[in-house]
């Protein structure tokens, strides 16, 4: 077993009673990487010195100076940004790339007292769903290492399933946090566009991306939310909106709350096994007191259209800055300024980051602009009004993470279209901005199952407080990998 | 409209500054093909009147007080540039 089975409330009551140190959580992680993540393969760059030597500075710390994260280990996703550990998205084009400066979230978690032990591989520039599109390693699902961890945050979720780390940071496109989350049988909250400030990190599709916490279960989730959210001077696009004490909210108490089921993330494409957990699930909120009633959101079916010319747009423009002058890799041997350009971005980008760039520059060309951009935000438009009006009349809306468990690593790379309809019940929430969290649900063929719970703009709250219900009331995120013990 | 002929893949891969083969222009045509396929069932949707959305909150421009602020130090900002020169970036012949 390891350290790392206990809750955060659980590891400072220890730390308190002087049972354990700061040190020994650091040494614990670093011991926990050494053993398993031969097989995992979830982390690409360490931070043990500095970790090692912050954690005995920590421990001199007086208690009452000390938060509720003070002191634990956490991973993070390698494209938010660190300065002085090397930070890649995955791509050979940041190979080596050092920043100067660190992310809001970064600076955020060192003012929390958390300690980072390193940074987690992702697909490329975060563009994919198993972690096979990144340069430098396939990470493994901890539960089966034949099968993927899900994606783009797979090693975020892989390695606090793994119980290498109890928490780590993964950012969410369009999916990317709460897909790995539900494949890897763990808690991860895509918060409301505008909750957590994007400054450092590196941006894919810049009205999508939301950075978020996942945690073994709902309450350490709470917490790291708490500690990372808030207007951020520096991200022109974090919303001025009070943050509440998120942990507070965990009452247990869903009497009366009114539960909205679409009919169209319980149709057609989603697996027997992932229906019938929701519908299980549905009966345990039911019997602590929740009303359940369908509804339809009629254009989910175009989400994932929208989605993809949506956010290949965006990220056509923002990766234009990767162009081999100022950081990362540079081609050699090129003629003129012009050549180094096309062959660093040729050399440095792989195929799913390059098909994207020209799906994206080919939907903002004139003569495409109106059929497919100008279209697809439209299509925004109606999929977001969707969920206002579902959200007049309901406090939260329930369905599956994902049509499916994790699928096997190989299985789906030659075909994109069939990788990207994985997304389908994650992407309508980024399009609409709203907040969505997946928690362990079930199992099929001993791979984890996850429930989405949805909320209004900004209530977080309500979601934790469902989140956290349904977890007191079952014993699925009390179930480890068995790797967990180690081989 | 929907099919993506070999020429309009390159055509796309020059604007955006990717150096591409006859092979894989061949197989993005193929895959591209496949996915702006898809794209096409938006037409189903009838948009007429329906405002385009480019961002989810109603955010306004904030303006911060107009006061200078150090910035970041040159060496600073050099540490990752491959090829420099006095503290410049060096880049190939432009022509």
């Amino acid at each position: 077993m390891t350290l790392f089975e206990r809750s955060a409330k659980e590891l400072q009551a220890d730390i308190k009673a002087g049972k354990l140190t700061i040190a020994d959580l650091t040494k614990e992680a670093y011991e926990r990487v050494a053993k398993l993540d031969g097989d995992v393969q979830a982390f690409l760059a360490l931070n043990e010195e500095k970790a090692t030597a912050q954690a005995v500075e920590m421990d001199k710390v007086p208690f009452e100076e000390r938060g509720p994260l003070f002191g634990l280990p956490i991973g993070v996703k390698d494209n938010i940004v660190t300065e002085g550990l090397e930070t890649t998205c995955a791509s050979k084009i940041l190979e080596g790339f050092m920043p100067i400066y660190d992310a809001t979230v970064v600076k955020k978690l060192r003012e929390a007292g958390m300690v980072t032990i390193g940074k987690l591989n992702m697909d490329e520039f975060a563009m994919g769903s198993s972690n096979e599109n990144s340069y430098y390693k396939t990470t493994k699902n901890p539960w089966n290492l034949n099968h993927v961890p899900g994606g783009s945050s797979g090693a975020s979720a892989a390695a606090v399933a793994a119980g290498e780390v109890p928490f780590s940071l993964g950012s969410d496109t369009g999916g990317s946090i709460r897909q790995p989350a539900a494949y890897c049988g763990v808690v991860g909250m895509k918060p409301t566009y505008g909750r957590v400030s994007r400054f450092g990190l590196v941006a894919f599709a810049s009205s999508l991306d939301q950075i978020g916490p996942i945690t073994r279960n709902v309450e350490d989730n709470a917490l790291l939310l708490e500690a990372i959210a808030g207007l951020d001077p520096n991200d022109s696009t974090s919303a001025n909106v009070e943050v509440p004490n998120y942990a507070a909210a965990l009452t247990g108490d869903v009497k009366g709350l009114r539960i909205a089921v679409p009919k169209e993330f319980l149709g057609e494409g989603v697996g027997e096994a992932a229906r019938q957990s929701v519908l299980e699930a549905l009966e345990v909120l039911k019997g602590l007191g929740a009303t359940v009633e369908e509804v339809s959101l009629p254009h989910s079916k175009y989400a994932l259209a929208a989605y993809y010319i949506l956010s290949s747009s965006e990220a056509s423009s923002n990766l234009s800055r990767f162009d081999g002058i100022r950081y990362g890799f540079r081609a050699e041997n090129v003629n003129n300024l012009m050549d180094l350009y096309k062959e660093t971005r040729a050399q440095g980008f792989g195929d799913e980051v390059k098909r994207r760039i020209m799906l994206g520059t080919y939907s903002l060309s004139a003569g495409t602009y109106d059929a497919y951009y100008k279209k697809a935000q439209q299509a925004r438009t109606l999929i977001k009004a969707d969920y206002d009006k579902v959200f007049e009349d309901f406090d939260v809306i329930i369905g599956p993470t994902s049509p499916t468990p994790a699928f096997k690593i190989g299985e789906n790379v030659n075909d994109p279209m069939t990788m990207y309809a994985n997304d389908i019940l994650t992407i309508p929430m980024n399009l609409a901005g709203v907040p969505a969290i997946s928690i362990p649900c079930g199992f099929e063929n001993e791979l984890p199952l996850g429930l989405q719970i949805i909320g209004k703009y900004f209530d977080e709250a309500t979601i934790y407080r469902v989140a956290h219900a349904f977890e007191q009331a079952t014993e699925f995120h009390k179930q480890v990998p068995q790797i967990w013990e180690g081989k | 409209m929907a099919k993506l002929t070999k020429e309009e893949v390159k055509h796309v891969a020059n604007l955006a500054r990717l150096a591409i083969t006859e092979e894989e222009a061949e197989k993005f045509a193929e895959q591209l093909g496949k996915i702006t396929d898809f794209a096409e069932q938006l037409n189903e949707l009838d948009t007429t009147n329906v405002e385009p959305t480019t961002h989810v909150l109603p955010l306004v421009n904030v303006m911060r007080e107009d006061v200078a602020t150090k910035g970041l130090d040159r060496e600073v900002m050099m540490l990752n540039v491959k090829e420099q020169e006095d503290g410049q970036v060096k880049v190939p012949a432009i022509m």
